[in-house]
């Protein structure tokens, strides 16, 4: 009866709900970071670990592809974490960029962007090859995933892949987003995220607005908008490419 | 009032997937091209515009910082939506490109921000 009640205040007020378990959530994380690794992990970043396991969990008992905001009780964290205000929340971080920085880096951020498109695309093409994938919209395709996951399907669906190589392009471009997420905060030392222009290089070659923007916030949350300004433009470009210079260019190796 | 801080990102918002989306026709593609990116443009820019002309009150700008500050809850509750069942199946393709493209990109990260000038670097303690 209780839990009737519960259930139908959680569902009935879905992205309120997700406001609770994202606090409570980042609460938690909170603690773990000062009590178990006395401040060295930052919170955000284990929160963002926790909301991947509990994807996980979510993935594995309702079986569909929206992890945790599959299940009915869940659903609002499907509206906050979705494109939408993850994009309007992006959009505001950009109140706090100063210009002059974001101007020095300019140019430096356009070529970590080819390079972010073009690398990737190598990386995931030679891949394909080395698994027997030898024509050339298959590895176009995978290809094209390991730029970021939205560019694997839209790359895809234009030249024609068959629906397994599309599951298997975005499975690589999610991988990636997660990795990037995960392994960030780690290597920020390696990768010299400090100021405003690395995060912009960062933004350009590590792509994936979701791998970028977290990986970001788990390390310096100034950094974010330098990043994220750069890095939104990479799902543009790479669908831009994918499809036509990149796929031509596999087409004309094969 | 704080709801002209938040409509004003909303207008620059949905200013700049406008411009994005018809940069993509422009380009004969279905996608949105850099429209976050265009907004975020839009809105540094209004933003010093209105600090010059002294018509942003701080009510109003918390109205966009509030979404600003509110970015990392919604990039967790992002993470709980990414479908880690079926990344975890993609198997050694799937994993082998990952890795080996967040790799080779980190390489090149690293490099290029070890080339950036001293005094910018300087400069942080500003």
């Amino acid at each position: 009866m209780m839990w009737e009640i519960l259930e139908k205040a959680a569902k009935e007020n879905g992205l309120v709900t997700a406001f609770a378990v994202v606090g409570l959530v980042m609460l938690v994380s909170g603690v773990i970071s000062r009590k178990l690794t006395c401040g060295r992990v930052q919170g955000s970043a284990i929160a963002i670990l926790i909301g991947l396991a509990l994807a996980y969990v979510g993935g594995k008992i309702s079986g569909g592809s929206k992890g945790l905001a599959d299940l009915a009780l869940f659903s609002g964290v499907g509206l906050m974490g979705g494109n939408m205000l993850r994009d309007f929340a992006i959009v505001a971080t950009a109140f706090e960029v100063h210009a002059e920085e974001a101007k020095k880096a300019g140019w430096i951020g356009a070529i970590a962007l080819l390079l972010g498109t073009v690398l990737p695309f190598i990386v995931g093409v030679a891949v394909a090859w080395a698994f027997g994938y030898r024509d050339a919209v298959s590895m176009t395709t995978i290809g094209a995933g390991a730029i970021t996951y939205i560019v694997g399907p839209v790359t895809g669906g234009a030249i024609g892949a068959t629906s397994d190589v599309m599951a298997l392009s975005i499975a690589t471009g999610v991988i990636k987003a997660i990795l990037v997420m995960v392994s960030t905060p780690v290597a920020a030392k390696f990768l010299r995220l400090k100021t405003p222009r690395s995060a912009m290089v960062f933004g350009g070659l590590a792509g994936t607005v979701s791998g970028v923007s977290a990986g970001l916030a788990a390390t310096d949350r100034k950094l974010v908008p330098y990043g994220a300004l750069v890095a939104t433009f990479h799902t543009g470009l790479g669908c831009l490419m994918g499809p036509s210079v990149l796929f031509f260019i596999v087409r004309a190796l094969v | 009032m704080i709801i002209y801080g938040t409509a004003l990102l909303a207008v620059c918002h949905l200013l700049g997937v406008i411009i994005g989306d018809l940069l993509g026709r422009a380009l004969g593609m279905q996608t949105n091209v850099g429209g976050v990116g265009i907004a975020m443009l839009i809105l540094i820019f209004v933003r010093i515009y209105l600090h010059k002309s002294g018509r942003l009150s701080a009510i109003s700008e918390s109205g966009v910082h509030y979404w600003g500050a509110i970015y990392i809850p919604v990039v967790v509750a992002m993470a709980m939506q990414q479908n880690v069942v079926a990344a975890l199946k993609g198997g050694p393709v799937a994993l082998i490109a990952a890795v080996g493209s967040v790799v080779l990109c980190g390489l090149f990260v690293s490099f290029i921000n070890r080339m950036e000038p001293e005094t910018e670097a300087g400069e942080d303690g500003k």
